[in-house]
């Protein structure tokens, strides 16, 4: 009721689609997908942990899950994210400080949230597989 | 400024009436994940491939259950208020929007019973 109706067609201000897409901006968008996702996927880890809570059964189901393939691409997207939404934050925290706005330092921080988390996240996962017995 | 009165400037709530609060709060869990999440990998590294009696016995350990439990209490406050923006930034009829911002607190609530409640069993029972 209180929400004023003001459905007149008035021009649009422009959106994303109409810029040239900035790494700086990728990156802003990728910093919110990432935590939707994460968001999510925060059921990954309750399931793990309420499973291994459960008993064995559970826990050998929940272990099978996640192993098979399909398993292993949504935890390895899980881990991109996490590593990912982690870096981005990192470069938040460095500009609440007021720091990094000159134009290279953007995208020199916005190259290294992404290239850095693309190479952690392979590291982890090489690390992982290779303890598993699986590399 | 001028027009606000000595009240609301003392409280410093401004108009959305919680202030900063959302801000610092994102902040100070983001920091603390900083630390918890690095201990989550550090600890799935360790698991990597662990049968069930070594994951349960490790994950009943309180230098494992107790970072494990602010982990879950910091990244559930930190999520939380992450969704609350993606709601209110997209959703803008009043109704869905408060619906939406209710099933994000639920969501929150039980994912975050779900892990303590079975860190806390695998602490203390079975």
């Amino acid at each position: 009721m209180a929400e004023a109706r003001l459905a007149i067609e008035r021009p649009l201000s422009p959106h994303l689609s109409i810029y040239r897409r900035l790494i700086n901006m990728v990156m802003s968008i990728l910093h919110r997908i990432t935590g939707a996702a994460l968001y999510f996927g925060t059921l990954l880890l309750a399931a793990w942990l309420i499973a291994t809570a459960m008993g064995k059964e559970a826990f050998d189901l929940v272990g099978a899950a996640f192993a098979h393939p399909i398993g292993k691409l949504v935890l390895f997207g899980y881990t991109w994210a996490l590593v990912h939404h982690m870096l981005g934050g990192v470069r938040h925290l460095i500009w609440d400080t007021g720091r990094g706005f000159q134009i290279w330092q953007i995208n020199v921080l916005s190259w290294l949230t992404i290239i850095g988390s693309v190479g952690l996240t392979l590291v982890l996962w090489a690390a992982g597989l290779f303890l598993r017995g699986e590399l | 400024m001028a027009y606000r009165t000595p009240l609301a400037r003392v409280r410093g709530l401004g108009s959305a009436h919680e202030g900063a609060q959302h801000f610092w709060r994102q902040r100070l869990t983001a920091i603390a994940n900083l630390f918890l999440v690095s201990f989550l990998i550090w600890l799935l590294m360790t698991l990597a491939g662990a049968d069930y009696a070594t994951t349960k016995a490790t994950l009943a350990k309180p230098q494992v259950a107790i970072p494990l439990l602010l982990l879950v209490l910091s990244g559930l406050v930190h999520m939380r208020l992450g969704m609350q923006t993606i709601i209110e930034d997209y959703v803008h009829s009043e109704g869905r929007k408060i619906l939406a911002l209710m099933l994000n607190s639920f969501f929150a609530l039980v994912v975050g019973l779900i892990c303590v409640f079975a860190v806390l069993k695998l602490s203390f029972g079975a």
